[in-house]
């Protein structure tokens, strides 16, 4: 069985000749769940950009391919890309609070999509955004599609944006930090609500983290960036185990446990720092990038 | 000498709401927090932890006086400094000092690193600014070729134990360290926590440590508080609070851990 | 760090270089302009009037861009005019983001009652009609330089009151004001160490916009006569009378409505290269 999302390959580079992304490849089947974890600036959330087409204006994909639901993007019009990422995909963003537009209610900011992108009617949409608000647990569904964003809490924003995303049932969703801004009680429950929704509707999802703990509780395979290269792909398990790559010890023997309080917290030794730098230098000069 | 270096008894602290202000005279307060009762033991390491809106950062706050509280008393080595104003707290302010969240905004970016540690030492009389600056630089691994450089010119864990090195070049007998950690990279976490713990050892400190990260809690801290929409719900050792909770907040708190470990699932209380 | 960063700074540099260049130029002209001038400009010789510049037909040397009417060179009654411009600009200017900007850094620091009385008086001061405004004043006061400038002052000191103000707020909140609490700084000291470092390159950037509104201001002033009293030439004046020739002497008007049009561009391009030039982020 093919890979619903497959990413072969894919390189980014900033104007100015600097690679971001350095041949990336991933896989995500359907229905399933993978992760991308790495630090901040590894180019994580760039993947999730470049697969939507909203990388910002300073980068662009000069390499590789992105395969969705079996059709090239790369190759594609604009225009024809743009709405097949809109039926078929979906974002759940970082900021719950920069994500939604202040000055609008949230009943239109859910219908939107529907409406102008997919062509329902406004009673159809309105209906569905209603059933959505519903299955992420909002109480009073009715109140809050009236309500403007800064009249509710964080927790709820982001469940608002996870319904948003699940609205035009969307065969690939791709999670930014969805968690990242949120108290841990909150995240718990969100977490796992991202859970359920994707095994009720059966999406692929790609889960984007820095932080190794919530990732383990929601994918089932994994990819470690570091500066825009992927240095190990492992599903769960291995990777908590017997993880592969230096830096992937690396990044567990820095992350604080709370079962083993007493375990000494290593950052990122000099000597992997090193090995990964050879590493990348390596690839640029494969790739012909100066080095 | 008291055990206690701060005493904290029935404090109340209310804000303006700056939300609901009307077009003349004053916003209406809002109470953040409500009656805490606590001390802080001399040498120890209190983690202090709670939601967004638990009023976790505003107790720190009102430890080290930036904010007075409406209510209620703070004692520190013995001396009531709840209503004490700038011209009295001033001798007194090289004795506890504070660690924020955000190196980039709590450093001045306009400010060269010789001016961020020793501005604060000029201030509070002290001779030799540069020394002390060069001696604090050294104590947070920084070289002081650092000395003229500039916020935008380090990456965020230097800022960070720049931050650190404000902190310490006083030789204070407390510092809250503010969510220092939550903005930073694991690695870089591990780099500042390390840190933190050798320097608390060599120095002798008192530290307050607010955060919402319990496993860093656990590891790092002697006595923890758990704070819940203003007012202490549970406070003792972090062995016995974290093991035996009485509270069911701090029982939630536990039970939302995301344990990286793909056999188990979260804290379980 | 991923982002434009040097481009950025490339399109600041030529921004700011070019800008400065032509008001660098305009200034010396403007305080040599006895020694730069080729003609004096308020000599009237009906033998040379209208001769076009130095490119045409029938110009002749010595008056590169032509004479007016009355036989007087356009090159140094650009010249001289600058002296009027450039010194309204330059005066006005700083005043208006002198008072504006200590009106604005109070209020903005230090809230309270300090704010609320700034902000109401501004509020009103605002809602006079600025144009009217002017003319009353200079009505009152009688024309020359210094009703000018103090038209300028008294109308554009709330605007930067009002910018200096927020921004005044915005570095108030940072954490790094906090830290100086905590070292044991008094509010004064912060606002001076702290704050004002960080509000002085708006402050800048105002000032120098402010010395393109001046300009244009005189020279709208100077267009309708209720400029500087004296025979002095004004580009505005030139204007006014270029107007009337248009067709026999277009480089009557043309000449100072460029240089006017070039000196309000510079001075706007400095104000935004030097804001570049400012933001620690990029330097």
């Amino acid at each position: 069985m093919s890979a619903f999302l497959s990413i072969e390959d894919l390189t980014v580079e900033l104007k100015s000749g600097m690679p971001v992304l350095r041949g990336v490849s991933i896989d995500v089947n359907v229905g399933k769940v993978h992760g991308l974890v790495g630090e901040s600036g590894a180019g994580k959330s760039m993947i999730g950009k470049a697969i939507l087409g909203i990388l910002p204006r300073a980068l662009s994909v000069t390499a590789g391919s992105i395969i969705l639901d079996g059709e090239e993007l790369q190759s594609m019009a604009p225009k024809t890309r743009r709405e097949l990422i809109g039926a078929t995909a979906a974002l759940i963003p970082q900021d719950p609070l920069t994500a939604l537009n202040p000055v609008r209610r949230i009943g239109p900011q859910i219908t939107r999509r529907l409406i102008d992108i997919l062509g329902w009617n406004k009673a159809n949409a309105e209906t569905r955004a209603l059933e959505l608000l519903d299955e992420v647990n909002i109480p009073d569904p009715d109140r809050v599609m009236h309500s403007y964003p800064h009249e509710l809490s964080g927790g709820m924003r982001q469940r608002i944006l996870i319904a948003s995303a699940f609205a035009a049932e969307p065969k690939l969703i791709i999670a930014d930090e969805p968690t990242t801004a949120l108290d841990v009680t909150v995240q718990k429950r969100i977490l796992k609500l991202i859970e359920e929704m994707q095994e009720r509707h059966g999406s692929a999802l790609l889960f984007v983290t820095h932080d190794l703990g919530v990732i383990s509780k929601i994918v089932q395979s994994l990819s470690v960036l570091y500066e825009g290269k992927v240095v190990e792909t492992a599903d769960l398990r291995n990777f908590f185990m017997q993880p592969s790559h230096l830096y992937s010890r690396a990044l567990l023997q820095a992350t604080p446990k709370y079962t083993d309080p007493d375990r000494s917290l290593t950052p990122v030794s000099d000597e992997v720092t090193a090995i990964l730098a050879d590493e990348i230098d390596v690839w640029d000069k494969e790739h012909g990038y100066h080095v | 000498m008291s055990k206690a270096l701060f005493q904290v008894r029935n404090m109340y602290l209310s804000l303006p709401d700056r939300a609901r202000k009307r077009v003349f005279g004053p916003a209406p307060k809002i109470e953040i927090l409500k009656d805490l009762n606590f001390d802080i033991h001399r040498r120890e390491v209190l983690g202090i932890v709670g939601g967004s809106g638990s009023g976790k950062s505003t107790t720190g706050r009102a430890l080290v006086r930036l904010l007075k509280p409406t209510q209620g008393s703070v004692t520190f080595d013995g001396r009531d400094i709840t209503h004490l104003g700038a011209v009295a707290l001033k001798p007194l302010r090289r004795r506890f000092k504070m660690i924020f969240q955000d190196p980039l905004s709590s450093l001045n970016p306009r400010h060269s690193v010789s001016r961020l540690i020793g501005g604060p030492l000029n201030l509070e009389g002290f001779s030799d600014v540069d020394g002390r600056v060069v001696d604090a630089l050294s104590q947070v691994g920084l070289t002081k070729e650092f000395m003229g450089r500039y916020p935008h010119e380090m990456s965020g864990g230097q800022r960070q134990r720049i931050g650190i090195a404000r902190a310490i070049a006083s030789r204070p007998d407390f510092i809250l360290a503010d969510e220092i950690v939550s903005g930073l990279d694991v690695s870089n976490q591990a780099q500042i926590l390390n840190l933190l713990e050798n320097l608390v050892a060599e120095l002798d400190l008192t530290l307050a440590f607010v955060s919402h990260d319990l496993s860093v809690i656990r590891r790092l801290c002697h006595r923890v508080m758990v704070m819940h929409q203003g007012e202490i719900v549970e406070i003792g050792a972090v062995d016995k609070v974290f093991d035996a909770p009485q509270h069911s907040y701090t029982r939630e708190l536990l039970n939302a851990i995301p344990l990286p470990d793909p056999d188990q699932d979260w804290a379980a209380a | 760090m991923i982002d434009g960063r040097s481009q950025i700074r490339q399109r600041a540099g030529l921004r700011l270089w070019l800008s400065a260049g032509w008001l660098s130029l305009l200034a010396l002209a403007a305080i040599f302009a006895p020694f730069v001038a080729p003609q004096d400009p308020l000599v009237q010789d009906l033998f040379t009037s209208r001769l076009p510049p130095f490119w045409q037909d029938g110009a002749e040397p010595g008056y590169w861009l032509g004479t007016d009417n009355l036989g007087r060179d356009v090159l140094s009654r650009i010249i001289y005019g600058a002296r009027v411009a450039l010194g309204v600009a330059i005066l006005a200017a700083t005043l208006a983001g002198l008072i504006g900007g200590i009106f604005g850094l109070l209020a903005g620091f230090y809230r309270g009652w300090v704010d609320i009385i700034v902000s109401r008086v501004i509020d009103i001061w605002m809602s006079f009609p600025p144009v009217l405004f002017a003319i009353l004043l200079i009505a009152v006061l009688g024309t020359g330089l210094h009703s000018i400038v103090l038209a300028i002052v008294i109308i554009d000191w709330t605007r930067f009151a009002r910018v200096v103000r927020v921004e005044a707020m915005t570095q108030g909140a940072m954490d790094y004001v906090d830290a100086a609490t905590v070292a044991g700084s008094g509010r004064f000291g912060i606002l001076m160490r702290e704050i004002l470092p960080n509000v002085l390159p708006t402050i800048v950037v105002l000032v120098t916009l402010q010395m393109g509104i001046a300009v244009i201001v005189e020279a709208i002033l100077s267009f309708v006569n209720l400029s500087i009293s004296t025979d002095s030439p004004t580009w505005g004046g030139m204007i006014a009378e270029g107007r009337i020739a248009i067709y026999q002497a277009w480089w009557v008007l043309v000449f100072p409505l460029i240089t006017l049009f070039l000196t309000v561009l510079s001075f706007s391009q400095l104000g935004e290269g030097l804001k570049d030039r400012f933001d620690p982020v990029l330097r």
